[in-house]
């Protein structure tokens, strides 16, 4: 298999956590030897948006916050695609928020790759939702003045049969959790702490207290455990599969959607007199 | 043989539902029906009202005039009295006859008595309306019960089917029956239909292999909603009521680029949120339909009533500049044709495109004949799935069309990459200032393309009668002018109509070859601002003698309209 580059230079800033998240996400295509044919990627808008131009599969560079939609409707028209969505924290947790409880309650069998760099950086530094209270931003000069928000609860409290953060930082172990996200057969969340060495540059602070959850032996598929685990930040951060669940995806919901995906459908002649017995 | 009726009570009374099944005894009984509706927006309480015109020929539109007034409350007569004329019939329950008594042929109904003795719920007071109904008109009561059996079940159908028959009989004995001037046979056995602008939407959509359908709930667009989430089994049609409209449309491009015919339905407010993913289906070349029905007023406006009003908000609705379609049914029939036309051009097109209708005609009834799958074809346009030969694909290659051959995603042998940021041919994020200006035109090629087959195939406008004197519009005001034209014709006033399908690409040369000859262009239509006429002006250059507008939330009634035009020639 090809590495799956693109003819387009890649124009991130050195040293941006980005770089990372492309290079684990290339990795585990690879060695899980999924067809690019077979991959759509859709991304959102931010810095974290061109990785779909870095990447040889099917994608869609889509608007702000609107990366769980995109994703709902390739998967329902071919169920057979490995569709992965990536969002930065802005399209994610501020103006697509409202879109993640609801592919945790349907289950829909796609991939949610969150670049949570704690900032606004395409726009040139602006608070985000995950910024720290007090972090002073070109929007918040007298600090932030807003709790931020807890992805890894928040996930789990929607529902979400798959939650698990890596950090930019540890590239084997993200990969690893790519790999274990794109198995998963259901809705995965991965929240990526993923510096912004222009604007919020965190490999120093979090490469200090990350610890790994399957070295101090957590288990996934206690609910409480992971809600406990999510709670954790400060000193101690940890990255891993927080919780990990098999649930009855909305593929298997939906009858109209089993056998051939909706795509190769034939539709050129339908017959649409049974539906005239309600109007008569 | 002609008969105006009109149910009216409170909300919860069911007024609609004894209107529809009142009038499809008629459409079996050989007879076409239109019908409209009012209601508030109210669950229970209020004044609703089903409005319908029954006739042996072709009918387009209701009238202001009632001849059989079916009043489930003393409110609907209170609220329709003006309507009445020397011959008309009032049925009412005997319980709120006091202070109306003085109504010629009242026909006093102990409609909740009889409920009461039949030990059935109060609701249906309206069956046993519906039976003294038939009764007044002397039709035939087992048509009504013929619907009755399609409409309920099993122990709802026999109430509905004992007390109706109580109410048919009541009338017959205590009334002289043969005094009204009103009555109605069966002419023959019809297989006509009898349905919604929104049910021919949905039918239009199913034609055309629509698998998805997403859609957040909204006046008056969600019986588009409902209607296809009872027939999603049978046609293994996906219907998703999502969080938003945001989400709806999404959804809906998602499923385009994955090759899949899908479409979105909302009102104003919802296409409000849904114009960002516009622009991108826009940008994106992905193909979208979005049903929108317009309801009056800014905001919440009023909910349930029905304008005009949305026409250069969808005009212009999104940033930037793109090429869009806009098409504007008429009436029901064409609600469903042109349902499929809007698909097909959207995907041969890679456009968005826009069904552009309003509460009138959304919910509006008519009977129609059963459609010609023949005129309903679909045409997919130059697609490739499956294996993928050539070299390197390229998502926007620039043809001298402007069309780009559409690879779906999953395709062996090509990679697809679809971009919202302006791109380069391959779909890579692209600044350049000649790409850009080379994308800008290969978009708007498309839409020259496009207005070129629609003026040639004479798909932009529809021209009706002739006459010195023109009326233009646009929409569903065609129902009120065709039936307005039929009177005028013959008080001698000889009218040429044109009706504007295609609202984008505007079909330029049509009008201007259609209005040549006309002395007068009076523009109709449903809004305050006279829209399609700043149109006219700006693209057309043709400035209209008169606007005639209203915007009160109310169709025109052919009576109203017919004044207006008298008023001005």
């Amino acid at each position: 298999m090809k590495d799956l580059s693109t003819k387009a230079k890649v124009r991130w800033c050195p040293g941006c956590g980005n770089f990372a998240i492309l290079i684990a996400f290339k990795r585990t295509l690879i060695e899980l030897q999924i067809e690019p044919e077979r991959v759509v990627a859709v991304a959102g808008i931010g810095c974290h948006g061109r990785i779909v131009d870095y990447i040889n599969v099917n994608s869609i560079h889509t608007i702000h916050g609107r990366v769980i939609p995109i994703a709902t409707g390739i998967k329902l028209a071919n169920k057979d695609l490995m569709v992965v969505g990536f969002a930065g924290d802005g399209d994610a947790y501020a103006i697509g928020l409202g879109h993640l409880p609801h592919a945790a309650r349907r289950n829909i069998d796609i991939k949610y790759i969150v670049h949570d760099n704690m900032v606004f950086g395409l726009t040139t530094g602006q608070v985000a939702p995950t910024s720290p209270k007090g972090m002073k931003t070109r929007s918040t000069p007298y600090g932030s003045v807003e709790e931020p928000l807890n992805p890894i609860a928040f996930a789990l409290a929607c529902g979400c049969t798959f939650v698990a953060r890596g950090f930019s930082g540890e590239l084997e172990h993200l990969k690893e959790i790519f790999k274990r996200a794109l198995t998963h057969r259901g809705f995965a969340f991965v929240d990526v702490l993923q510096p912004c060495v222009a604007f919020n540059n965190t490999y120093e602070y979090f490469r200090k207290r990350v610890y790994k959850l399957e070295e101090v032996g957590h288990d996934p598929t206690d609910f409480k455990l992971a809600m406990k685990r999510a709670l954790e930040w400060g000193d101690r951060v940890p990255i891993g599969v927080f919780y990990s669940v098999e649930k009855p995806t909305l593929e298997d919901e939906i009858p109209q959607l089993c056998g051939t995906p909706l795509t190769l459908r034939n539709i050129s002649n339908i017959d649409i007199t049974p539906a005239y017995t309600y109007l008569r | 043989m002609e008969l105006s009726f009109l149910v009216g009570g409170e909300a919860g009374m069911g007024v609609m539902v004894s209107g529809r099944i009142l009038s499809k005894a008629f459409v079996r009984g050989g007879y076409h029906v239109f019908a409209t509706n009012e209601y508030p927006s109210l669950i229970r309480g209020g004044h609703n009202f089903y409005l319908a015109r029954v006739s042996d020929e072709k009918v387009w539109s209701q009238v202001k005039r009632v001849d059989l007034l079916i009043a489930l409350d003393r409110l609907t007569v209170e609220r329709h009295e003006e309507k009445l004329h020397g011959g008309s019939v009032t049925i009412i329950d005997s319980r709120d006859s006091k202070g109306v008594e003085a109504l010629d042929h009242l026909v006093e109904v102990p409609m909740s008595g009889i409920v009461k003795k039949a030990n059935v719920p109060l609701i249906l007071r309206n069956a046993v309306a519906l039976g003294a109904a038939i009764a007044a008109l002397d039709y035939d009561l087992n048509l009504l019960f013929d619907v009755m059996r399609d409409t309920f079940r099993e122990k709802l159908l026999e109430k509905n089917v004992e007390v109706a028959r109580i109410g048919y009989e009541y009338v017959k004995e205590t009334y002289n029956v043969s005094s009204f001037r009103i009555k109605l046979k069966p002419i023959e056995n019809s297989k006509r239909l009898f349905m919604t602008g929104n049910e021919s939407i949905a039918l239009g959509a199913l034609r055309s292999g629509m698998k998805i359908f997403a859609a957040y709930p909204m006046t008056p667009a969600s019986p588009i909603l409902h209607f296809l989430a009872r027939l999603q089994k049978d046609f293994d049609v996906v219907v998703l009521q999502p969080e938003s409209e945001l989400a709806a449309i999404n959804i809906v491009i998602g499923s385009w680029f994955a090759g899949v015919r899908a479409m979105t339905a909302t009102s104003g407010g919802g296409f409000s949120l849904m114009t960002e993913a516009f622009g991108q289906a826009g940008i994106t070349e992905i193909p979208v339909v979005v049903v929108l029905a317009q309801r009056q007023g800014p905001s919440t406006g009023l909910p349930t009533y029905t304008s005009q009003g949305d026409l250069r908000f969808v005009l212009h609705a999104s940033q930037g500049e793109f090429p869009r379609v806009i098409i504007a049914p008429g009436d029901i029939e064409e609600a469903f044709y042109l349902t499929v036309e809007a698909f097909n051009i959207a995907e041969r097109y890679q456009l968005p495109v826009v069904v552009l209708v309003d509460k009138y005609l959304a919910e509006s009834y008519s009977s129609v004949d059963p459609f010609d799958l023949d005129k309903a074809k679909v045409v997919r346009g130059d697609i490739i799935s499956g294996m993928y030969e050539g070299s390197e694909y390229k998502r926007y290659q620039l043809t001298e069309t402007g069309i780009s051959p559409v690879v779906i995603p999953g395709t062996k042998g090509a990679v697809v990459k679809v971009n919202s940021s302006e791109h380069d041919e391959y779909g890579f994020t692209c600044e350049d200032p000649l790409v850009v200006t080379r994308m800008n035109e290969k978009r708007f090629k498309k839409l020259e393309l496009l207005a070129k087959e629609v003026e040639t195939k004479g798909l932009g406008v529809r021209v009706y009668g002739d006459g010195e004197i023109t009326l233009i519009a646009w929409g569903s005001t065609k129902g009120p002018i065709l039936e307005s034209m039929r009177v005028l014709l013959k008080r001698g006033i000889r009218i040429k109509y044109v009706q504007v399908v295609f609202l984008s690409p505007l079909p330029v040369n049509s009008i201007k070859t259609t209005l040549r000859d006309s002395n007068e262009i009076i523009v109709i239509e449903n809004n305050m601002t006279g829209q399609l006429a700043s149109l006219l002006r700006e693209r057309v250059n043709i400035v209209p003698d008169h606007v005639i507008t209203k915007y009160d939330g109310r169709p025109f009634h052919p009576e109203e309209l017919i004044m207006r035009v008298e008023e001005v020639i």
